[in-house]
């Protein structure tokens, strides 16, 4: 039966094995088949999809790996997630994958492809490039041809064209992925207590290395089963989690948030899963709606430039307002650039609407929970305090 | 000698000059009704600055300056004071802090607010957060121009065409609305032939580095030969005289069989020949330089030197191509290219100015220079059989400085040439 207790305990299992059993088994269940990976914040799965393979997100490797190579690869100084997913390339873990996809998140990822080039020279490695512009016949066109290229690129490792009915087919898959990741977020944000943040977090990562055809019936599954099943309300504070959308953080830290009197109902995990925001439409070029959607219609992050000084960090008061949420909770990684130059903006957009915040710093590997446990309950106390005087 | 006694000769007096002259027209701007940009240095547009009568302002100059002037330790406290984290690029708070406590130019006048921000991210990402973060405070008009990275190793014609855009359709108009003066492309075409004039001197200039003994020191002594070309003179006749100036300099320091000049004076014994990779740490640069040179370690070829423009690699700006060589230079700049290309220049760097290894220095702040370092040395020594060192430093925090560690890593790196030579010696094994 589907409770929820066997789904987030399935979705556990995957977010636990490192060596991706699923993926490999997807993989091995007909010939011929190819695995495509790719790290945060954006790819168009799509393209890999309806080139018949599996987009398989890397999101470094947790706490529970030791890191013995990697760490001879990077200085202290550079954050985890790049030496943790070199661990998993360097131990074999990854063997099965033929392409792996590097967005243009920040420098370290970026060098991280050309690591890669070097270490696995048989590895299909592209450095994924967005456009920072949002014209159309500027940075538009630009990406138009940056996505031709990765085309050809994926149809080449595929051995098989990209046609526009297959790619339409992936997009049709992908938005339903979306909707179903944003109703699971809608729901979280209208009755928290119904979905843990914890829950709700190892269903969406189960999306990272199942097919996404699994994913959305995983997805219904546990929108029913979270529905159904009621739990207590608590009272507790309404955060937004901020900066976590690269090196995650361990399940503990999202636990003891929760546990200190947190409701997380806005985050920005996996902001793959909820980059485009809306559809991608299904007539026409589907290769130019991608285009068009990622341009005109995708989430903001800190990797992403904001023309328009007035609206700079604005989208994290939008998903406060958004959310009605009561405070902020800035999550970092350790020697994370982007996240860690975007939070004082941010915090300043907040201070204008008196908004309140904490931060603090974490590492895949974070052990040590008390000290964040008693910082976001200081945090949920102070916020119970303000509001009801 | 003391560096007291030392002649400074011609050349340095000369940039001396043009700098001081240049920061007194940033601080004078204002007064005089000059507009000014601020921009960065890798990917930097002077000529086409230029041609609209406009001031570059740079925000890493300033940086350096400051922490050359033990400055910058103080503006980085204040930035982290008011909230920057103490993980993050330290030229960043150097700027921030530097804003937040006056920001007065080296001659002691406070620089202007610019007219405009031209945020051209050549090579790291933190480029575009500074000066998202500097426009807060200045609510001028911000121009972004994106250069792709070149992650498959070359520049394609995409990417090309995209900067190209961006110059004909968004840099260029704004650049004209904000000083009111009409795009001229034959002063364009005239700004980038001086240009290509001072980077043939340049080149010839960072390749004697090739000779033994080596007339100049491409690391501690070439962050000032680039000075002039990656500021605010490129395209402009005083750069032109410089390197001239320069390289005759040179000349007769070839015939004199000279090595390179140093804060002591002439660099008498030259035991190591050495490839530096990374940065430079401003805060004890003459600290580190003298462990250089008292042990008679010559860097003959260096990275650092080309952030600002590959050119002895053959590029050069045209004004045959005015606009299309502006985008080949950012994208040819040493950062924005792949970690196999870094690996592979200094592979002919190590092997064409015949070193006795490689040196990187790794700097705490700078992830586009510094992730991947440490592969790019083991690849390195792999490929040559030459050995490779690492320290650790910052730019302009001094907190990341540690004189004793930097030195043991060096004399222990020292050794370590020593014996591989004696190892050759006994078996005829070159390395
Ligand atoms: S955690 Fe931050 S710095 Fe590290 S790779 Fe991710 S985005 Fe880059
Ligand atoms: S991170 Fe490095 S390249 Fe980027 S601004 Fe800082 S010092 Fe310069």
């Amino acid at each position: 039966m589907n409770t929820r207790q066997t789904l987030v305990e399935r979705c556990s299992a995957l977010f636990e094995d490192l060596s991706f059993g699923a993926s490999r088994a997807w993989k091995d269940a007909q010939p011929g088949r190819k695995v495509v990976a790719y790290m945060p914040v954006y790819v168009p799965r799509e393209l890999i999809h309806a080139a018949g393979m599996l987009p398989l997100g890397i999101l470094g490797a947790g706490e529970s790996l030791e890191v013995i190579h990697g760490d001879a690869y990077y200085q202290s100084y550079i954050c985890r997630i790049p030496r943790s997913t070199l661990e998993l390339g360097i131990t074999g873990r990854l063997d099965f994958v033929e392409g792996f996809l590097f967005p243009s998140i920040c420098d370290v990822i970026r060098n991280l492809s050309g690591i890669w080039k070097l270490q696995f020279p048989d590895v299909y490695v592209r450095y994924f490039d967005v456009p920072q512009n949002y014209v159309d016949g500027i940075g538009g066109s630009y990406y138009r041809r940056e996505l031709e290229e990765l085309k050809e690129g994926l149809e080449h490792l595929a051995g098989r064209l990209i046609t526009p009915e297959a790619l339409r087919a992936s997009i049709t898959l992908y938005n339903e992925n979306r909707r179903l990741i944003a109703g699971l977020y809608a729901l979280r944000t209208e009755r928290p207590w119904q979905v843990p943040s914890s829950e709700l977090y190892l269903v969406v990562r189960a999306g990272m290395v199942l097919p996404v055809e699994d994913h959305n019936q995983l997805l219904k599954d546990y929108h029913a089963a979270a529905v159904e099943e009621e739990l207590p309300i608590r009272d507790k504070s309404r955060i937004v989690l901020s900066g976590v959308f690269c090196e995650q953080p361990p399940l503990s830290l999202i636990k003891a948030i929760e546990m200190a009197g947190c409701y997380i109902v806005d985050d920005d995990f996996m902001l793959i899963t909820r980059w485009l925001l809306q559809d991608v439409p299904l007539d026409g070029d589907p290769l130019q709606n991608l285009v068009d959607a990622f341009l005109h219609h995708s989430a903001e992050t800190s990797a992403k430039y904001q023309p328009e000084a007035k609206l700079k960090g604005q989208y994290l008061v939008d998903a406060v307002k958004g959310t009605k949420a009561e405070g902020v909770i800035f999550a970092a990684p350790s020697f994370c650039d982007p996240a860690l130059l975007e939070r004082p903006m941010l915090q300043t957009k907040l201070d204008a609407t008196l908004v309140p915040h904490i931060g603090f710093k974490y590492a895949e590997n974070s052990g040590q929970m008390q000290p964040v446990r008693e910082q976001a309950g200081t945090f949920a106390d102070s916020i119970k305090l303000w509001s009801n005087p | 000698m003391t560096a007291a006694d030392i002649v400074k000769e011609p050349s340095m007096l000369k940039q001396k000059e043009m700098i001081a002259h240049n920061y007194d027209l940033l601080t004078s701007a204002e007064a005089r009704g000059q507009k000014v940009a601020s921009t960065f240095v890798p990917g930097n547009l002077n000529e086409l600055i230029r041609c609209f009568g406009l001031l570059n302002n740079l925000p890493e100059i300033n940086a350096i300056q400051n922490g050359m002037r033990q400055l910058s330790g103080d503006y980085i406290l204040e930035a982290e004071k008011r909230g920057h984290s103490e993980d993050v690029c330290t030229y960043v708070k150097a700027d921030l802090g530097m804003m937040a406590k006056g920001n007065l130019a080296p001659n002691g006048k406070p620089l202007p607010k610019p007219d405009v921000l031209l945020l051209s991210y050549t090579g790291c990402f933190t480029f575009m957060k500074w000066f998202e973060l500097v426009r807060e405070q200045y609510q001028c008009p911000t121009i972004m121009l994106q250069v792709p990275y070149q992650g498959d190793g070359q520049i394609t014609q995409n990417m090309r065409d995209y900067i190209v855009k961006q110059l004909k359709e968004e840099v260029i108009p704004t650049l004209e609305k904000v000083s009111g003066v009409k795009f001229d492309i034959d002063r364009l075409r005239e700004h980038l032939a001086a240009s290509a004039k001072a980077e043939d001197d340049l080149v010839w200039v960072l390749e004697t580095g090739k000779l033994k003994p080596s007339p100049i020191d491409a690391y501690f002594g070439g962050v000032y030969y680039i000075g002039p070309i990656f500021t605010a003179f490129r395209g402009t006749q005083d750069a032109i005289d410089y390197y001239r100036l320069l390289r005759q300099e040179i000349e007769a320091r070839i015939a004199a069989g000279l090595g390179p000049i140093t804060p002591e004076g002439t660099m008498a014994k030259q035991k190591y020949r050495l490839v530096v990779e990374g940065p430079p740490n401003w805060t004890s640069f003459r600290e580190l330089w003298k462990m250089f040179y008292d042990e008679g370690a010559v860097v003959v070829a260096s990275t650092y030197t080309k952030v600002g423009g590959t050119y002895d690699l053959g590029f050069r700006h045209d004004p045959n191509h005015p606009l299309e060589s502006l985008a080949d230079y950012c994208l040819g700049c040493y950062t924005n290219r792949n970690l196999p290309q870094r690996v592979d220049l200094l592979q002919k760097y190590l092997t064409e100015y015949e070193a006795d290894g490689l040196l990187i220095n790794s700097i705490k702040s700078c992830n586009s220079f510094s992730a991947g370092q440490l592969m790019m040395m083991r690849t390195l020594e792999r490929r040559t059989g030459k050995p490779g060192a690492f320290i650790e430093t910052d730019l302009v925090d001094p907190r990341y400085f540690s004189a004793a560690n930097v030195k043991n890593r060096l004399e222990s790196y020292f050794q370590m040439i020593d014996q591989k030579r004696k190892v050759a010696a006994t078996t005829g094994v070159h390395a």
